[in-house]
């Protein structure tokens, strides 16, 4: 996906944008409102996240900008400052949903996904491997043209393999997406939802291989 | 029950019982209960009726009644120190020097307030009649003449025809008769016309007496033809007289005497005293008046409206009149018009 | 804690005796006033109209051959009933002779050539009476003689009169003080008035209302109001900047914590080996709480700000629940957990709606953190026409009997909670809001002890 990230403070700005193209999205990066609306005039963007407090000015100017052009780009606001007196604000004037600072990467996913969900029905990026047919936005997967329903854990297992395809996940990395951090999960949990995942895929030409030491990968059968 | 009525002549008894003198003097009621001395000017058969009725409601009680003229009166409580209970006179002017120097007491009960205003002064004298000075007229010797109708009219009258009327016309004697000074002193501050009459009568030989009850006989007998200044109620009273006396009032104006009760402040039966003056003060100012009330008319509780009705006023001003120069002066004035020889 | 004030009296109360104090002082000088003019102007009537009578006996009197003589006029004595039944004595004396009347009537001897009326008060007769004295100088034989009148009259009519007098004086005198007192009440009550219209209108203001009052005050009210809207601008100035302390600390916090913790989870995206993951593990869940304390401890110091002067408004609860889970479901989506709202009617409530939504979020996100994967948590409104009661009923193990009672105490963590990141302030939080809009805070187990229940109790008015 193509993301807008505007933010002001450098060492998170990167630490952001980091983490979201090792998630395999497109991201760019404006420091401060102008700069943010030259990029949002030239480039459409599936989603843009909006830092509150920038150097020229409030966020919150941005926001009421894109409303007046009637842009149609959700909007996902970062916010340091209390819940408790921005709430109303934000959401007023035309932000989709909100974070706090510090935030949970999968919950931004979390948000993000529903955030699309609600703004438009498929995307184009749905994949297609074998008969498997996933849209990572509304989380619908169709083996052989036929629904299957997914839970939250085997949606976001998929979606990981899916973004790269032959690519070998270990269990380690698949733990750190998955769970918590409060969670103290050991990595033999991940074979239960592999499991899981596989019986789902069944049928479709697509299989998830397990590399021995190595950890998983999905290939086409 | 009263066991008898003792009517006892009169003059004798009263040369026996005291300086002044009595009329008439009678007891009525239980001889052993509880007296009341009433000493009054009225004859005692006018009041008769009212006495009785009073006594029928207090057995055990008494009436000591003596009648007298008005002088005696004052003769009798000032002069010789008498005690009386009750003292009822026809001469205003003797009460209210009897209230106003002390010898009376003041009287107040449920029935004071039935006497209008003017008929008390101060709670001490008490009006129970109005009686008017009035003109009383042989019938037969006025039989084929108009009435007199004013002073005047009779002025002229009598002035015409000196003859007819000589020595046949009276009145009071003004210096004997305290009523009889009360009416000429009202009737002389009134109106000149009656110095004028008293000349003209002066002129006629004028016969002079000392009552209004000699005066009516008198007339009714034929001796005079026409007294002046008599009292009206008497002569109206006399019924049995009625063929024979005619009774007018002058029409310019009439003088109208009020007899009044007193309460002596020295009585020995206060009570009986207030209970008599009660009595009297219902049977005359009642509407209608009580039918054992002797005199005539019902006293309106308003001034009587009647074109030439004066009452005399209760008041100090009839001290004047008996002001020991005042009183010199009158007589003198009086003689002089009356006894002319 | 404003109502320890102390009062001095009541200045309404303290007007209205002074004012009814005048009063009664000027009734009373009113009525001694009247009382003494009117007397004195009775007492000089009787006496002019005793001289009346006196003089006119004077104009009677004759000289005649050197005769005195004394014609006494009707109207002299007569005159004297107009005034009142009273008692009539007079006596005329040529030098020490009585030429006629009460002998004994004690009269006055004049003074030589003194002419005029003479007026004495004395007892007569056993009574009080009140006597003129007219002079008139005869020459006798060559010597000045006096001839004295005098008229005297009791004085009982004179007496009820001047009682009458008394009574109307007394009757206006009350009268008086009566419309006074009326119009003491009155002006006390429209004196204060101002006063009372301030004090009204500035407790009718919100806790929130920092407004300076503008309206047109007396001048003598004038130093107090200035002193007032000074003390509401420093108050305003030290809130805002008690705000804006607070939106700054957050933002200092977090934003630097922000970027560790993304730091981190990049490193522990690279890094493979074991014991090296578990350390930066255990970085992430410890930026997790202090982010967490942080924030809580922002929320509590906004929360305890905005209970302490709370300002209701009528909002929907149903609403603000149906939202929050909303909001929160793609949290709970994570761990495959279940959120079920269940509502029965309307509930509009009044009260402070960002208060509210803090609480309850605090409870359902422990709810949600504290449930285990793939159960549910369920969220109630019911209530009836006194009260809201809001539950959030979880599959979490329950919490363990004897500690119930403590957990809303600040930084108190259930012994369940250990191993989770938490600071012990979210039951708190959501306590402090329900007893601020008056109602309560309730733990409980439910009954097949499997999980919790927290419920909310909100009045309704």
């Amino acid at each position: 996906m193509r993301f807008l990230l505007v933010e002001d403070n450098q060492s998170l700005a990167s630490a952001i944008l980091d983490r979201l193209r090792l998630d395999g999205h497109v991201v760019d990066h404006a420091a401060n409102i102008s700069l943010a609306e030259e990029f949002v005039i030239t480039t459409d963007y599936d989603l843009i996240l909006l830092d509150i407090m920038l150097p020229d000015g409030d966020g919150r100017s941005f926001l009421k900008m894109q409303r007046d052009h009637r842009s149609e780009t959700p909007v996902i606001v970062l916010t340091a400052r209390s819940e408790v007196s921005d709430r109303v604000g934000v959401l007023d004037l035309g932000a989709d949903d909100y974070l706090t600072k510090p935030f949970d990467f999968s919950e931004l996913e979390a948000r993000c996904r529903a955030v699309l969900r609600r703004r438009g029905g498929r995307s184009s990026n749905q994949k297609r491997i074998g008969g498997l047919t996933f849209d990572p936005l509304s989380g619908l997967l169709e083996v052989c043209g036929l629904e299957v329903p997914l839970r939250n854990k085997e949606l976001r297992l998929l979606e990981i393999f899916l973004a790269a395809p032959d690519q070998i996940f270990s269990k380690a990395r698949l733990v750190d997406r998955l769970f918590s951090y409060d969670e103290e999960v050991s990595e033999n949990a991940i074979e239960v939802y592999v499991g899981r995942l596989r019986k789902k895929i069944a049928g479709s030409g697509v299989e998830i291989q397990t590399v021995r030491g190595l950890g998983y990968r999905i290939r086409l059968q | 029950m009263r066991l008898s009525a003792l009517s006892l002549c009169l003059t004798l008894w009263a040369a026996i019982a005291g300086a002044f003198e009595v009329e008439e003097h009678a007891l009525f009621g239980a001889a052993d209960g509880r007296v009341l001395r009433i000493l009054s000017t009225t004859d005692t058969h006018i009041l008769r009726p009212l006495i009785d009725s009073f006594l029928d409601a207090r057995p055990g009680v008494a009436v000591d009644y003596l009648s007298v003229s008005s002088a005696e009166v004052m003769r009798a409580i000032v002069d010789e120190g008498e005690r009386f209970d009750l003292v009822l006179s026809s001469a205003m002017d003797l009460q209210i020097k009897l209230a106003n120097d002390g010898y009376t007491r003041p009287h107040r009960s449920a029935w004071t307030p039935l006497v209008p205003d003017w008929g008390n002064w101060r709670d001490h004298v008490f009006a129970f009649s109005q009686e008017t000075a009035s003109v009383v007229l042989s019938r037969a010797a006025f039989a084929d003449q108009d009435l007199p109708r004013t002073r005047q009219d009779l002025i002229d009258l009598l002035r015409s025809d000196p003859d007819r009327f000589q020595g046949r016309v009276g009145t009071y004697d003004v210096a004997v008769s305290g009523l009889g000074y009360l009416f000429a002193t009202q009737d002389a501050r009134t109106a000149e016309s009656y110095w004028r009459l008293m000349e003209v009568l002066g002129g006629l030989q004028v016969k002079l007496y000392c009552c209004s009850g000699e005066m009516i006989e008198a007339v009714a007998e034929g001796r005079i033809d026409m007294a002046y200044n008599v009292l009206g109620s008497y002569a109206r009273a006399r019924t049995d007289l009625a063929e024979s006396i005619l009774v007018i009032e002058p029409e310019e104006y009439t003088n109208m005497m009020m007899r009044t009760a007193v309460i002596m402040r020295d009585a020995a039966e206060p009570d009986l005293a207030g209970a008599f003056a009660d009595h009297l003060i219902a049977a005359a100012w009642s509407d209608p008046p009580a039918p054992d009330y002797p005199f005539p008319g019902p006293p309106a509780t308003d001034r009587p409206e009647g074109a030439s009705l004066r009452p005399i006023s209760l008041g100090p001003g009839l001290l004047v009149f008996l002001d020991r120069l005042k009183r010199q002066r009158f007589l003198e004035e009086w003689r002089n018009a009356v006894q002319q020889e | 804690m404003s109502d320890r004030l102390r009062s001095s009296g009541s200045i309404r109360r303290r007007l209205t005796i002074q004012l009814v104090g005048s009063a009664a002082v000027l009734a009373a000088l009113l009525f001694l006033i009247v009382q003494t003019f009117t007397r004195e102007l009775a007492e000089e009537t009787h006496d002019r109209i005793l001289l009346a009578s006196a003089t006119s006996i004077m104009d009677a009197v004759s000289v005649r051959a050197r005769e005195v003589s004394v014609d006494l006029p009707y109207a002299a004595l007569s005159m004297l009933s107009n005034v009142s039944d009273d008692r009539v004595f007079y006596r005329v004396m040529l030098g020490a002779e009585t030429l006629t009347g009460y002998d004994d009537l004690p009269v006055p001897r004049p003074e030589p050539r003194a002419i005029g009326a003479m007026f004495e008060t004395l007892v007569y007769k056993g009574e009080s009476v009140r006597m003129a004295t007219t002079v008139r100088w005869l020459s006798r034989n060559g010597v000045s003689t006096p001839l004295t009148i005098s008229v005297a009259q009791t004085r009982t009519g004179q007496t009820e009169r001047l009682a009458d007098l008394t009574r109307t004086a007394l009757l206006l005198g009350a009268g008086f003080f009566a419309v006074a007192v009326l119009l003491a009440v009155w002006t006390a009550q429209s004196s204060i008035r101002p006063l009372r219209e301030l004090a009204g209108m500035v407790s009718r203001r919100g806790p929130t209302d920092l407004r300076p009052v503008t309206r047109p005050v007396p001048a003598e009210m004038a130093p107090l109001v200035r002193s007032l809207n000074s003390f509401i601008d420093r108050l305003r100035l030290s809130l805002s900047r008690s705000e804006d302390f607070i939106a700054e600390a957050a933002h200092r916090v977090r934003t630097p914590l922000a970027t560790v913790r993304t730091q981190a989870e990049n490193t522990l995206h690279r890094i493979e080996r074991p014991e090296n993951r578990n350390a930066l593990r255990e970085m992430i869940r410890a930026i997790d709480e202090s982010s967490r304390a942080a924030g809580q401890l922002l929320d509590h110091a906004m929360v305890s700000f905005r209970a302490d002067s709370l300002e209701r408004t009528p909002f929907d609860l149903t609403d603000l629940v149906a939202e929050l889970v909303n909001r929160l479901r793609p949290v709970a989506d994570l761990k495959d957990i279940e959120l079920f709202l269940e509502i029965s009617g309307p509930h509009v409530m009044s009260g402070d709606p960002i208060l509210v939504q803090n609480a309850v979020r605090n409870l359902l996100d422990n709810a949600i953190k504290y449930a285990p994967e793939e159960s549910r948590v369920i969220v109630s409104l019911a209530g009836d026409a006194t009260t809201h009661v809001l539950c959030i009923r979880d599959a979490a193990g329950g919490f363990h009997e004897d500690e119930i009672d403590g957990l809303t105490e600040r930084f108190v963590r259930g012994r369940n909670a250990e191993g989770t990141v938490g600071s012990g302030l979210g039951l708190t939080i959501a306590r402090e809001v329900a007893e601020a809009h008056g109602g309560r805070l309730d733990i409980a187990n439910t009954k097949d002890g499997a999980g919790a229940c927290v419920c909310l109790h909100f009045p309704s008015a």
